[in-house]
């Protein structure tokens, strides 16, 4: 890796989390800045902003098992069984950039989340949340078949 | 974009879908080898009644055409607006009202 971009990388991710401590990246009337840091990390810990922290139960994670078009692959996070979730969000731990959305609650946000998501090859998808200054997980693993055989 | 907001027991379904190219930026143009530029939604805004319920920040792997369904607190007859904007600055907005 370049020293360079590395350095760089760094400096962004703690800004974010400085940002996130401040209470600035709770969600706001006007479009604000896009977290560029742990959108761009290559990890999940970089992508977290400090690691995936404990797994849930109280997680629901919705994903296929198998995935057939690797382009298009719905995932469904819930979390409405936790209180006092400040935001949710979904990785793929396969890609390049593991974070694919974020979604930061507000006063009338619910803990639910679900889009679809890219995925270029089997791995885990993980639900990641944070409730009370704390992160909770929950991963399953998804098969992408290129062809759409099943196998 | 498209949007169906349908309240049942105090919560409202947000389903939206965008016409979105959602380029990561890492895909190459088979013809000429040139990689295609970054062009995605980096930001939706869920707006109830003025106050922003949630915020959700995208990256390019979502994908294409994304489908975003989120859940807010709020009764039919509610206003919500919905806001995004994509990494080239394009943006767009558009105001439903709940059933």
């Amino acid at each position: 890796m370049k020293r360079r971009t590395f350095l760089r990388g760094t400096l962004a991710s703690s800004a974010i989390m400085t940002a996130m401590g401040a209470g600035l990246l709770a969600p706001r009337t006007v479009l604000a800045a896009w977290p560029e840091g742990i959108m761009t990390a290559k990890d999940v810990a970089g992508a977290t902003g400090g690691g995936a922290g404990e797994a849930s139960a109280s997680i629901k994670l919705d994903v296929p098992s198998i995935a057939e078009n690797g382009a298009v692959v719905p995932v469904k996070v819930d979390a409405t069984a936790m209180s006092g979730v400040e935001s949710v969000s979904i990785l793929v731990d396969s890609n390049g950039s593991p974070l694919a959305a974020t979604f930061v609650l507000g006063a009338d946000g619910v803990a639910f989340a679900s889009t679809r998501c890219k995925v270029g090859k089997s791995g885990n998808m993980v639900g990641v949340v944070k409730a009370g200054g704390k992160t909770y997980h929950a991963s399953k693993e998804v098969k992408v078949t290129v062809g759409g055989c099943g196998g | 974009m498209r949007v169906k907001a349908k309240a049942k027991g105090g919560v409202v379904d947000v389903k939206c879908l965008f016409k979105h190219p959602m380029e990561t930026g890492s895909r190459k143009d088979k013809k000429t080898g040139q990689k295609i530029p970054a062009h995605f939604i980096q930001e939706i805004l869920f707006e109830k009644n003025g106050k922003a319920a949630v915020t959700a920040y995208l990256n390019g792997s979502v994908s294409t055409n994304p489908l975003v369904h989120v859940k807010v607190k709020g009764n039919a007859g509610d206003t919500l607006k919905i806001s995004w904007k994509d990494n080239k600055g394009e943006s767009g907005a558009e105001e439903v009202t709940v059933r």
